[in-house]
């Protein structure tokens, strides 16, 4: 059973590689029954999202 | 000089201007050495600005050059003290953590809780404001890596190659730059006490 600062390192791990099959499952285990954990990951996505908005957004009329 | 034509596209010659002025007196505070600090700023002036397109904001651009600045300023210390090359990773320790207990659960007051709705705070002047000082409470190492992986968006391999990190100090890193930026937008913004 992976701790939740376990979790969270493979959750973030999971914003810049590819997981294994194995680290998904721990993942899925640990986050089925861990709502901060559950919360992390998703406030993760969330933050890439705004960035990207907001890097779209921005005020660069004239970006090559 | 060519960094500069390009920055042309998105930030005015003032921005930058008052950019490398706040770089320079930073830097002749640590560096106690005027033409080392003068250097240290051209170099990193002009190294942040190849990547400056990807930050549409000044506080973000002005947060990316001074992790930047900072890494050159610790190279020249480094240099004039002549210790070993490369110091081990030391933002990569995993100690001082508020965030977990002993047997790595969150804490009682740590634990992420719901944003809510982040539809639309991509337009929130306000939200980035928070964003931007949450940034820049950041080790300058992490903060810097968070930059490259998310605003430049370049790959684990290629901000490894550039730092010179090998690939799980890169992921320490972004793991305690991800962990600490959350929770300082929960208690800053998500959370905040109206
Ligand atoms: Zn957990």
């Amino acid at each position: 059973m992976l701790s939740c600062e376990q979790a969270t390192r493979l959750l973030s791990e999971g914003q810049d590689r590819t997981l294994t099959f194995p680290e998904k499952m721990n993942l899925k285990v640990h986050t089925a029954m861990c709502s901060g954990c559950r919360e992390f990951g998703r406030q993760l996505g969330s933050l890439r999202t705004l960035i990207q908005e907001e890097k779209d957004a921005g005020p660069a009329p004239g970006k090559k | 000089m060519a960094a500069e034509n390009q920055l042309h596209v998105t930030f005015r010659d003032e921005d930058i201007e008052s950019l490398r002025k706040q770089m320079l007196s930073f830097a002749r505070l640590q560096l106690d050495d005027e033409h080392l600090a003068e250097d240290a700023v051209q170099e990193a002036l002009a190294g942040a600005l190849k990547n400056a397109s990807s930050f549409s904001r000044q506080s973000t651009l002005k947060t990316w050059v001074f992790s930047i600045l900072r890494r050159k300023i610790a190279d020249v210390l480094r240099g004039q003290y002549r210790e070993p090359v490369r110091e081990a990773c030391k933002e990569c320790s995993t100690d001082d953590d508020e965030l977990f207990d002993g047997r790595g659960h969150w804490q009682a007051g740590a634990t992420p809780r719901r944003w809510g709705d982040t539809h639309e705070l991509a337009d929130s002047t306000q939200f980035w404001q928070v964003f931007d000082t949450c940034l820049e409470a950041l080790p300058a190492e992490q903060a810097r890596v968070f930059m490259m992986r998310e605003f430049i968006e370049l790959d684990s391999a290629e901000i490894c190659a550039s730092l010179e990190l090998s690939t799980s100090n890169l992921h320490v890193l972004l793991h305690r730059a991800r962990l600490k930026l959350r929770a300082c937008l929960s208690d800053h913004w998500f959370e905040r006490e109206a």
